[in-house]
């Protein structure tokens, strides 16, 4: 059985111009001890179904169907109290800006203390114990003086540490990690994602990292979903997305980055952006910015395909049009070639 | 329109000193900035504490050629943007020469720096605050021409910017609009129209693509690009973004803590990083071609930039660090193959060669 | 390219649009309470902008004034006078015109004292968070200086300056202007910290930058780019403080140093009218009081209303 499991997951957000959908309708799992990203552009959604499982969506959003499943009990549709419970427990997180998931007016000690006394049994003199303990394995350099520290007094990186160990510092299950490193400059991100990596294989904890950057999927995730307009896709390992994109969308959004020693005078461009929420076209959310789609994808919404080791949801890589998979794979290995598309609107 | 660019290309040729030598579009010499962020006097006074003094920009001397892309990058708090609001007239220096096209710059007032700006325009970071969000788009396009007078009359400014506006790939008809009807990447694209309608020769970016997504990220680059060749600008782009800085620039200088440590030719810069903070940052880019290789976790923080450490600044993170090191500050020496590099350990040639640095291990995250 | 459509201004009707499209219209007609107050209100403006047509009788015509009116109660009461809805004063003048020509009167002291110190604190306030340095020092700490005195009191200061200065005895006219400027210049502050602290923020934005780099003129950065992102937060101060300055011209009447009673507002008609109300004509000056008590409330719900709807944050 994974630890997490999502189906059919929908969240909207009710406006008084209508219901917007911002998550439509994925599912996914995560087993035990396996790193997930979820990767996506602003708007996407990623962020979304990251709160949606820990019971954090900002009103009026809301989980309107769809199951969620944490070692096969249903979290969904816990009341608050409860919820809140699991979240100390047995889902942790991390969020993008340190200093928004600390209290700045208790030192990191106290709400280390805090936290672990909440969901253990341990002492005062044995929960700071523990407290230090955490700070010396997130890698914060004389723990003893820095327990007793306001968060003020940490820079950026020693921030996110002292979240990472706040997260870690009741062994949960399952982290979830909204763009832990997106704040943070680029030598102190690869500080941190090696500390993230070390952690939860010593722990075994699974992680679901939400991010907009490839690279830190690239080096952290074992399998991973791409998110485009609420929906996903595409999921399957890492190496398999990465190298072998089979979604058009995948595949714009890795020639879109710029690499050191890939020279060219122009980089792969998706012309257009991700639609907003009040305006998802119909079909495939993608076909308008897509070079392949066809009829169907413009009325049709394509559901995840297997497709070799990953799933994809994209009609090219459906029997029925006419399009076998043989076709549709050197489709879209052209699509490298005449990729230098004109964009029109960024 | 094509009259118009080859017009302009004419206009553009290189422009030559008395020896025909091509005259540098931006020099800069050992440009200062310092920055006083004492706590107020009476605080001071009574809790005995000195002025302190942040070197935000501490002696940097670089050249960009016509028509050149210059990237500048380094981490947050290096000082970069500073150089660029130096540049643009934003800050006044503490110290130093900034030439445009030999002429020099620094510290000029608003009313003397008028002839100079409109050949040198700016391009921001946040495209969410680089926009009046309380003017039309087509008003903020023709703020510019306005001030400068560049079009006579309302008919003449509404065709110059609907211009603008295709220009940069959006309609335009999409002045009437209001910024927060954009898109990031649309907004970003106002922005580049906005600072293209002084028909500027050198644009200064500031991280203009580090608040967009990815495949907005390529559009703008390419557009830049293009607007590049079409006009034949020089940019100065600065990005802590180093895959971006690769793709974009001809020469490249990295900055750490306010100094220039090393500059090169782009692909010099990436394929022979010489100074070991290049090379650790280099380290630190992610590996999309999934070969395995683990990011080097390199080992502490940039250190406070009001009490920097002496000698060379990056000598506490440094692992080829020795005693001269933390004692001397190292000067800016040029190499054989056009790479500048402020380091003791090259200059002594203790420091091996190599693409990469393979730093000897240490536990991750102490300083 | 001739076909761009750009100067065509369309704007109003466009504004128009936005606005009965946009978050305040809609937080508006999901508010009762505001949407009676804002009634309320236009009530009030109504009859200040109209009120000799739609006042039944004139209060100031001593020709149609005649003591044989006097004292009368309220046209429900036992010996009232249907023509005198709300009763008469002891002059016999009726009750009802002489509270809307009272409103008038205070509405019009309250609007011209709110401008007054809208426009002095919008504009120190301004000049401070800009320009910075000595200058803003010099501002905040005047500012600071006023706002630790009761502002009642710094206007009953600088009226009781300014009377001194210019001997204006009955003359109505330099009442208004003495009543209006000691309002206004004890209400300032408020904008100016205000006003500041936005300036502060939006002068930092990278849109003011680019002006910087385009070259404009400080003065204009200041009036075309950052005053108009700065007046929110405004807009909604001067509604509340509308009401304060109903209140303070009402306190000062009250007091006797505010407009002679032959040119009443709601606080002058208070006051004549304190002097009867333990002698059973109640009406004289429960009926200002309550009107005076209505018309603040009501701005005021509008003001805090307005506060929530411009609140992202809330919204």
């Amino acid at each position: 059985m994974p630890l997490l499991e999502v189906e059919n997951l929908v969240v909207e957000f009710p406006t008084r111009r209508g219901t917007l959908t911002a998550v439509n309708d994925i599912s996914l799992h995560i087993d035990e001890g396996e790193v997930l990203g979820v990767v996506g552009e602003s708007g996407a959604g990623k962020s979304m179904t990251g709160a949606a499982i820990i019971g954090l969506l900002e009103p009026p959003g809301r989980v309107a169907s769809g199951r969620i499943l944490l070692e096969g009990e249903r979290i969904d549709n816990l009341p608050y109290e409860k919820m809140r419970r699991i979240r100390g427990k047995r889902i942790g997180a991390i969020f993008q800006d340190p200093l928004t998931s600390l209290n700045p007016l208790y030192s990191v000690g106290r709400q280390l203390v805090e936290t672990i006394q909440t969901h253990t049994d341990l002492s005062p003199t044995q929960a700071r114990a523990r407290a230090i303990e955490l700070l010396t394995e997130v890698g914060i350099p004389a723990p003893e003086r820095r327990v007793d520290q306001y968060p003020h007094q940490f820079s950026g990186g020693m921030r996110q540490r002292v979240v990472i160990a706040l997260a870690l510092c009741v062994n949960p299950r399952l982290i979830i990690a909204d763009e832990p490193t997106t704040a943070l400059d680029v030598s102190i991100q690869a500080q941190i994602i090696a500390l993230l990596k070390r952690l939860c294989r010593e722990h075994g904890t699974a992680v679901m990292l939400v991010t907009h950057d490839m690279g830190v999927i690239a080096e952290t995730a074992d399998r991973v979903a791409v998110m485009y307009a609420g929906r996903i896709a595409e999921i399957g390992p890492v190496r398999e997305v990465i190298k072998n994109a089979k979604h058009p969308y995948t595949h714009g959004l890795m020639g879109s980055i710029p690499s050191i020693g890939h020279d060219s005078e122009r980089l792969e461009q998706i012309p257009g952006s991700m639609p907003r929420l009040t305006d998802i076209p119909t079909g495939c959310a993608f076909n308008p910015r897509c070079p392949h789609a066809f009829d169907k994808c413009r009325t049709v919404r394509p559901d995840l395909l297997p497709i070799e080791d990953s799933w994809t949801a994209c009609w090219l890589y459906d029997g029925e049009e006419g399009r076998n998979k043989e076709a549709s794979k050197k489709l879209v290995a052209e699509t490298k070639a005449d990729a230098v598309l004109e964009g029109n609107n960024g | 329109m094509a009259e118009a660019v080859a017009k302009k290309r004419e206009a553009r040729a290189k422009i030559r000193d008395a020896g025909g030598h091509e005259v540098a579009m931006l020099k800069v010499q050992g440009l200062k900035r310092y920055f006083d962020v004492s706590a107020p006097w009476l605080n001071r006074m009574i809790e005995r504490q000195p002025k302190q003094i942040l070197r935000a920009v501490d002696g940097i001397d670089f050249e960009i050629g016509q028509g050149e892309t210059f990237g500048l990058v380094g981490e947050s708090g290096c000082g970069k943007s500073t150089v660029a609001r130096l540049i643009v007239g934003l800050y006044g220096p503490t110290e130093g020469s900034i030439e445009l096209e030999g002429r020099d710059i620094a510290g000029l007032s608003r009313q003397q720096m008028a002839p100079m700006r409109r050949r040198l325009q700016m391009i921001f970071q946040d495209p969410y605050a680089s926009l009046n969000p309380r003017w039309r788009v087509r008003d903020i396009i023709a703020e510019p021409i306005r001030a400068f007078d560049l079009a006579k009359g309302q008919a003449a400014i509404d065709a110059r910017v609907g211009d603008l506006l295709e220009t940069v790939k959006l309609n335009a008809r999409d002045g009437e609009k209001y910024p927060h009807e954009f898109s990031g990447g649309q907004r970003q694209r106002i922005s580049i129209a906005r600072a293209l309608a002084s028909e500027p020769e050198f644009l200064v970016c500031d991280e203009p693509t580090s608040a967009l997504d990815v495949s907005v990220q390529a559009q703008i680059l390419n557009l830049m690009k293009d607007l590049q060749r079409e006009f034949g600008l020089t940019y100065l782009f600065i990005s802590h973004n180093l895959a971006v800085v690769y793709h974009i620039s001809d020469r490249v200088g990295v900055m750490y803590l306010g100094k220039l440590v090393e500059v090169a030719p782009a692909k010099t810069l990436f394929t022979t990083p010489r100074h070991p903070y290049t090379r650790l940052l280099l380290d630190t880019i992610p590996d999309l071609d999934m070969s395995g290789r683990e990011r080097t976790p390199v080992a502490g923080e940039v250190p406070n930039p009001i009490t920097p450490p002496p000698g060379c600044t990056f000598h506490p993170r440094c692992p080829f660090a020795n005693e001269r090191c933390r004692a001397e500050i190292p000067m800016p020496r040029p190499l054989s193959d056009g790479a500048i590099v402020a380091c003791h350990g090259i200059e002594e040639g203790r420091i091996p060669d190599g693409p990469m640095l393979t730093l000897p291990a240490r536990p991750e995250g102490l300083a | 390219m001739a076909d761009t459509n750009m100067t065509s201004g369309s704007g109003f009707m466009d504004g128009m649009r936005r606005f009965f499209d946009g978050d305040i219209w809609y937080s508006f007609t999901r508010s009762p309470v505001t949407m009676v107050a804002a009634a309320i209100t236009f009530l009030y403006f109504f009859m200040a902008a109209f009120g000799p047509l739609v006042a039944p009788h004139d209060p100031f015509d001593l020709a149609s004034i005649t003591l044989l009116d006097a004292s009368l109660p309220p046209a429900w009461m036992e010996y009232g006078d249907p023509r005198f809805l709300l009763g008469t004063d002891i002059q016999g003048r009726d009750v009802l015109s002489a509270i809307i020509y009272g409103s008038r009167v205070s509405l019009l002291i309250g609007f011209a004292s709110v401008i007054l110190s809208l426009i002095l604190g919008v504009g120190l306030g301004l000049i401070s968070g800009f320009v910075g340095g000595a200058i803003d020092a010099f501002i905040m700490r005047v500012a600071e200086i006023q706002l630790s005195f009761p502002s009642i009191l710094i206007a009953l200061l600088i009226n009781g300056v300014l009377r001194g200065v210019i001997e204006l005895q009955n003359q109505a006219d330099l009442a208004y202007a003495v009543l209006i400027l000691s309002i206004g210049l004890s209400n300032w502050v408020q904008y100016a910290r205000t006003v500041r602290g936005s300036t502060m923020v939006e002068r930092n934005k990278e849109y003011v930058q680019a002006a910087h780099v385009i070259g404009i003129r400080p003065v204009l950065i200041m009036w075309r780019h950052i005053l108009p992102n700065v007046l929110g937060p405004v807009l909604v101060i001067a509604t509340i403080q509308l009401a304060l300055a109903i209140i303070a011209e009402a306190t000062l009447s009250f007091l006797g140093v505010g407009l002679p009673p032959t040119e009443p507002s709601l606080g002058t008609l208070i006051r004549v009218g304190n002097d009867y109300l333990f002698s059973g004509e109640w009406w004289i000056t429960i009926f200002p009081g309550a009107a005076l008590a209505i018309l603040v409330l009501a701005v005021n719900l509008l003001g805090d209303w307005l506060r929530d709807a411009l609140n992202p944050k809330l919204r």
